[in-house]
């Protein structure tokens, strides 16, 4: 298993999946239940990897739970990927400060 | 004019690039953990320029998987890039010529894509381009720089920039979950399956990369038979 094999079967299934609907495909999809398909792929795909991954990606679980909870508030009101990015980092740190200190 | 767009598309690249270093600084923390050096942290984040991607890429990394496993993995949490590739391609004048569709192909990303179709008119291939480079060299740098200080760094200060790239995540589905009630909808469901494939006797035994696959195809497939979307555009559009 060599890393750069890894990296580079990466990039090139991804240099393929953006270059060729452009390059190939001149009409739309017209296949109602694969263009409903798609549309709801990259929704369930990052939700899937965001919990329970969130939780068990900080120290403590509890400051796993107040990112997400900030997250989804945040984005809820609008805020750009930025923003809540930074607040879920912000939060995590506040509350492992305060859970250490307990 | 082409001068006007190469530094409209910079400028335009700054903003997307200074929030690509922090999310890629995070990314690179989970590089390190599969045992990738700075260069091929740069390497990887360069070519691939996808946040779920590369950041399910390096878990497969850390756990050794199967070649064609990684192929499966880019191809479901890439997926969203086939539709943003279709919707560009509608915006291509018929005078641009055929060798500028790969080339802004490779560069969509979800804010790429973002700035491409908040364009009226046909595409300009130079702002997007600048646009790219700003953007993808500040997220390329920001993978390396994260394998490479990941470790000077205090254990809680890594802690909490482990979560960044979740909380980018939540930034993509919240807010079509505000719109669309199926999404709304989806956004929980998929978070109980995955926590239950992550704890049920067999399936956790599943790589991760695996588990995400099943959960995609299934939760996103049973979506599509009962609400299916009356005219489904953007995908995962910004």
């Amino acid at each position: 298993m060599n890393v750069y094999v890894y990296i580079l079967i990466a990039a090139v299934v991804s240099f393929l999946i953006r270059v060729l609907p452009l390059t190939l495909i001149r009409r739309q999809i017209t296949n109602r239940f694969l263009r409903s398909f798609l549309y709801y792929v990259p929704y369930v795909t990052l939700a899937v990897m965001t919990f329970p991954a969130i939780v068990t990606a900080a120290q403590y679980p509890a400051a796993g739970v107040a990112a997400l909870l900030v997250g989804v508030v945040l984005a809820w009101l609008g805020a750009g990927l930025f923003p809540v990015a930074v607040s879920c980092c912000a939060s995590v740190f506040l509350a492992e400060l305060l859970l250490s200190a307990l | 004019m082409l001068r006007r767009d190469i530094l409209r598309g910079a400028r335009d690249g700054v903003p997307i690039g200074l929030g690509y270093f922090a999310v890629a600084f995070s990314l690179g923390i989970t590089a390190r953990h599969a045992g990738l050096t700075a260069f091929q942290g740069f390497l990887a984040s360069f070519l691939n320029h996808a946040s779920a991607g590369e950041y399910a890429l390096f878990s497969l990394i850390a756990e050794r998987a199967a070649y064609w496993e990684v192929a499966v993995v880019i191809f479901i949490t890439n997926a969203r890039y086939l539709l943003m590739s279709a919707a560009l391609s509608q915006r291509f004048s018929p005078e641009t010529p055929l060798l500028h569709r790969p080339l802004i192909g490779f560069g969509i990303t979800d804010e790429i894509f973002g700035l491409g179709i908040a364009q009226k008119g046909w595409l300009s291939p130079p702002y997007l381009y600048s646009a790219f480079l700003v953007a993808a060299l500040c997220w390329s740098s920001g993978t390396a720089t994260g394998i490479a200080a990941g470790n000077v760094l205090p254990a809680r200060a890594v802690s909490a920039l482990s979560v960044a790239i979740y909380g980018m995540f939540l930034a993509i589905i919240i807010p079509p979950a505000r719109e669309n009630r199926v999404v709304a909808a989806l956004v929980p469901v998929s978070f109980a399956c995955s926590f239950a494939f992550s704890v049920l006797p067999l399936l956790s035994g599943l790589s991760a990369g695996m588990r995400t696959i099943l959960l995609t195809v299934g939760i996103s497939a049973l979506a599509a038979a009962l609400f299916p979307v009356a005219d489904a555009k953007g995908g995962g559009a910004a």
